[in-house]
């Protein structure tokens, strides 16, 4: 078969560090989903707001370290002021409500970045050297896809000490799974809120980082597409639990990686229908999603 | 009287069509537009504001009915070298306006009943996002099946016979539709089950069945504005896709989701503000002040209502509550 021959390893790097940095914005979106069963439609501009600071600090000439700290400022900041101005006072919505309030404040930072920056963007060059390759084996690897892992792997890392160790991970997971409960026992919420939606604002801006090197042409929709293919990620994987979520999202990247390199056009155009017909049938079939376990919680129906 | 509730929507949509026939053509395209949109918006609305369930896919059966109504009315002679990859059978139609009209409305019904089949199963965020997902593989498949259309390309040669009063015409059909269906008891019954879904079971009513009627019924509205749409400029998949759907959304959350009232007027009022928008990117004088706005303004404008009519009003600028002509006479609401 000729698909299976073309899947070489070269593929299977792609795949690899493009599956690194969706599960990251998977673990982004998941984490303020189990808190506030919120799905943030927004969490792509935030990837993109921070992909701009770098595109300027990169135009004015700053270096490195400043471009990339420029980038988290910028993302947290927008992180903190949607908690404060939206997500709060949308709280007590019901998720269909803050599903659309997501989806206007989406639009609201697409479009402020097309008012500012134009619609053909900017070019991020900072950091293009993680561009080059570097042999494993008999395969070039670009820099950005070892990176990609590598970082992948120790944000997930730190991301596990801060759940299962401090008290602040043991109030986020209470939360995740009950969070009435959760509030009686004395978990303060706005705190939880807060932490989550700033932990899922530092995973934006890793991504930002990791993105503008891969793809250095920053535009008002940069980001957008990612974002929905690791939604449909996250729902295959499983919403409700965050390591289902996580390798959701770290799938769907690896497949879309793979399969984009090795499938011809006329085919692999059509990958992202193949994607979301997958999503409505695990959302028909299996609404807790592949990965869950047999009797997690299933999502409403009628 | 309940039928203050069809005429206070009717004659707005009325009153606009008029009003928009007194200006010249470069004004009075955003007139169309709003009107066409108001379409889409009153389609979302038969099904959003009766169910409570969100549908982030309305824009899809826009998009079926825009390329059923597209290609039944390009000339056949001119289908060869416009469309060149189109099935057989469909190369050879040619329809008038009225027939690729009510073919948009049927087919955007069979299709949205298709779906429906399965996804009305859902409900709350499960809903939206498998709503969101259809949209996704219609504009996919759209965009790269030439078999059924013109692919990446715009949809040219298809007359545009959506002027004023088509759009005006089109307006009131799909305001008649949804308060006729709104009055009718498979609409109170689908209502019943916004409002209490449980107590709507316990008396027999299957809030699967009733959600499916509404969302054929909705589908038909929208593909039939697809179908006005498509006469009216020469379209592409990326009209379709996701700005629409914001805009159609803003103006049914903006106007209020859970009535007709509230449908076209958001509608009317979001359209107004966008094309005055639209007109000052152009730079207007206005009381003898120049308006100069960059372009782009218009999202963020809009956008920004949004969130806050979604944060300070919920219910929307009519309070989500039917039309109703003041004074003793009338009636308290519902």
């Amino acid at each position: 078969m000729t698909l299976v021959a073309a899947i070489t390893w070269q593929a299977i790097a792609d795949g690899l560090g493009l599956g690194a940095i969706y599960a990251l914005m998977a673990v982004g979106i998941g984490l303020v989903f189990g808190v506030l069963r919120l799905v943030n439609f927004a969490y792509g501009q935030l990837v993109m707001a921070g992909a701009f600071a770098l595109a300027v600090a990169g135009e004015r000439g700053w270096p490195q370290w400043a471009g990339i700290l420029l980038c988290f400022g910028v993302v947290l900041t927008l992180s903190f002021l949607m908690e404060r101005l939206v997500f709060r006072p949308l709280r007590a919505h019901s998720p269909a409500v803050m599903l659309v309030a997501t989806f206007a404040v989406a639009f609201l930072l697409q479009s402020i970045a097309l008012l500012w920056f134009g619609p053909l963007g900017k070019i991020a060059t900072s950091l293009a050297e993680l561009n080059q390759p570097v042999r494993i084996g008999d395969v070039d690897v670009r820099k950005i896809t070892v990176v990609a892992i590598v970082t992948a792997v120790a944000c997930l890392a730190a991301l596990l000490l801060l759940l299962g160790r401090t008290s602040l991970g043991l109030h986020m997971r209470a939360a995740a799974m009950d969070f009435g409960t959760a509030r009686l026992i004395g978990v303060d919420a706005n705190r939880v809120i807060g932490a989550a939606v700033l932990v899922s604002g530092l995973l934006a801006g890793v991504v930002a980082v990791m993105l503008t090197v891969q793809t250095p042409l920053v535009t008002p929709d940069f980001a957008l597409r990612d974002t929905i293919v690791v939604l449909a990620g996250v729902v295959l994987g499983g919403m409700n639990r965050l390591l289902t979520a996580t390798l959701g999202g770290f799938a769907i990247g690896f497949v879309s990686g793979v399969l984009g390199y090795a499938l011809p056009t006329d085919q692999s155009q059509y990958l992202p229908s193949f994607l979301f017909v997958a999503v409505i049938l695990v959302l028909l079939v299996r609404p807790g999603g592949l990965f869950a376990r047999g009797r997690d919680a299933a999502v409403q129906r009628v | 009287m309940r039928w203050q509730q069809l005429i206070g929507p009717a004659a707005l949509v009325a009153t606009a069509g008029i009003v928009g026939s007194f200006f010249e053509r470069s004004t009075e395209i955003y007139f169309i537009n709003s009107l066409v949109a108001l379409c889409v918006v009153v389609g979302l609305y038969v099904f959003v504001g009766n169910s409570g369930v969100l549908s982030f896919g309305h824009v899809s059966f826009v998009a079926v009915g825009a390329w059923t109504a597209g290609v039944l009315t390009v000339p056949a002679e001119e289908k060869s070298a416009l469309l060149p990859s189109l099935f057989p059978w469909l190369a050879e139609r040619e329809t008038g306006n009225v027939v690729s009209l009510l073919a948009a409305a049927a087919v955007g019904a069979a299709f949205a009943a298709l779906i429906g089949l399965p996804l009305m199963r859902l409900s709350g965020l499960a809903a939206g996002i498998a709503t969101f997902a259809v949209l996704e593989i219609t504009h996919n498949v759209l965009r790269y099946y030439e078999k059924i259309g013109p692919g990446t390309s715009a949809f040219s040669s298809v007359p545009e016979t959506t002027g004023l009063w088509q759009a005006t015409i089109g307006g009131l059909v799909a305001v008649a539709v949804a308060f006729a269906y709104g009055r009718s008891r498979l609409g109170r019954l689908l209502r019943a089950t916004r409002e209490d879904s449980a107590a709507a079971r316990a008396v027999g009513i299957s809030v699967y069945r009733q959600r499916l009627w509404a969302f054929a019924l909705s589908g038909a509205v929208a593909g039939f504005a697809g179908g006005l749409y498509v006469h009216l400029l020469p379209l592409t998949t990326e009209e379709l896709y996701l700005n629409l759907t914001f805009l159609t959304l803003a103006m049914l959350v903006i106007g209020g989701v859970t009535s007709l009232w509230g449908a076209v007027v958001g509608a009317l009022a979001v359209g107004g503000l966008d094309s005055f928008l639209a007109e000052a990117e152009n730079g207007i004088g206005l009381a003898g002040q120049s308006l100069d706005l960059p372009a782009g303004s218009r999202i963020v404008v809009v956008g920004a209502l949004m969130a806050l009519v979604l944060i300070v009003r919920p219910s929307g600028l009519t309070g989500g509550r039917e039309f109703r002509l003041p004074g003793p006479g009338a009636q308290a609401p519902r």
